[in-house]
């Protein structure tokens, strides 16, 4: 069941970037181009899906445990650091470059796959890169 | 549709982004996990050791994938223009790839699932991923290179 739920939210996720149009690079692009030829397509999307969320979390805060799992496991983590920051900035950098973030970016290997699966493996490469150096000096 | 932006979609926009929110939704009161999708890249890749079971992280990316084919399937070919050369995805992704994990989220993650917690450290990843990025676009723009 936990299985065919995680199936399902991913299903929702990808037919949902789809339909809102942020499979398309150059709109996300196109948001963030305030100062030129904005589209702000992208605020309506997320706006509806922190709407959504919102609720979820009021109704997470009456459940004891998730439906179909035993506990919820979220993030506790409340430090606001430099790693915090760098790394959304380096996020940001990138985002704006290609006009992909993870979600697209893996959903576009249904649709545009060669460019879809070079950027995804950069990211790969970059995240594992990461974690490589970051577990020699230590700090996770 | 939208005036004075003709280019926008408000309507699809929303739609999209109800069903985002109802998977978030479904991997937050169903499976008691974040709807995040670098980490779950991350996880389900096995660059990641913690975080979600491996099969709820595979078969979310999976899912992610098949959705975006079922769309296209039912709805007919998905426009996107992607940058005009193979570097810009290159140096965008690592940069994503290294950010995410450092910043521990992206734009689901501190986006839809960290912004609507009302979670300080998802609000503050979020300006400062929204920021840069509007900048590197100026910038990019400014050195004439606008795709």
């Amino acid at each position: 069941m936990r299985a065919f739920l995680a199936l399902l939210s991913g299903l929702l996720f990808g037919g949902g970037l789809a339909l809102s149009g942020m499979m398309n690079p150059s709109r996300v692009r196109g948001f963030l181009d305030i100062l030129g030829a904005w589209d702000p397509t992208l605020a309506f999307v997320m706006g509806s899906a922190v709407l959504v969320m919102a609720i979820a979390w009021r109704i997470r805060a009456h459940m004891h445990r998730p439906a179909m799992a035993a506990e919820f496991y979220l993030p506790g983590t409340r430090r606001i650091d430099a790693r915090l920051v760098a790394g959304a900035a380096l996020f940001g950098i990138g985002w704006g470059l290609a006009g992909l973030c993870p979600g697209p970016a893996i959903g576009s290997l249904a649709n545009a796959a060669m460019p879809a699966a070079t950027f995804i493996a950069a990211m790969l490469a970059g995240m594992a890169i990461f974690k490589l150096v970051d577990r020699k000096t230590g700090q996770s | 549709m939208l005036p004075g932006f003709p280019s926008a979609q408000p309507v699809e926009g929303f739609v999209g982004g109800l069903m985002i929110g109802l998977a978030a939704a479904i991997m937050l009161l169903g499976v008691g996990r974040i709807a995040g999708v670098s980490g779950m890249a991350a996880r389900a890749t096995g660059i990641e050791r913690d975080g979600a079971p491996w099969p709820i992280a595979a078969l979310f990316i999976a899912g992610l994938i098949v959705g975006t084919a079922l769309f296209a399937f039912i709805a007919g070919p998905i426009e996107a223009q992607f940058p005009p050369g193979f570097a810009w995805l290159i140096a965008g992704g690592l940069l994503v790839g290294i950010g995410t994990r450092l910043g521990s989220g992206c734009t689901s993650g501190h986006g839809v699932c960290g912004l609507s917690r009302l979670s300080p450290r998802s609000m503050v990843a979020t300006a400062t991923f929204m920021i840069p990025a509007i900048l590197t676009v100026a910038a990019v723009n400014a050195a004439g290179g606008a795709w």
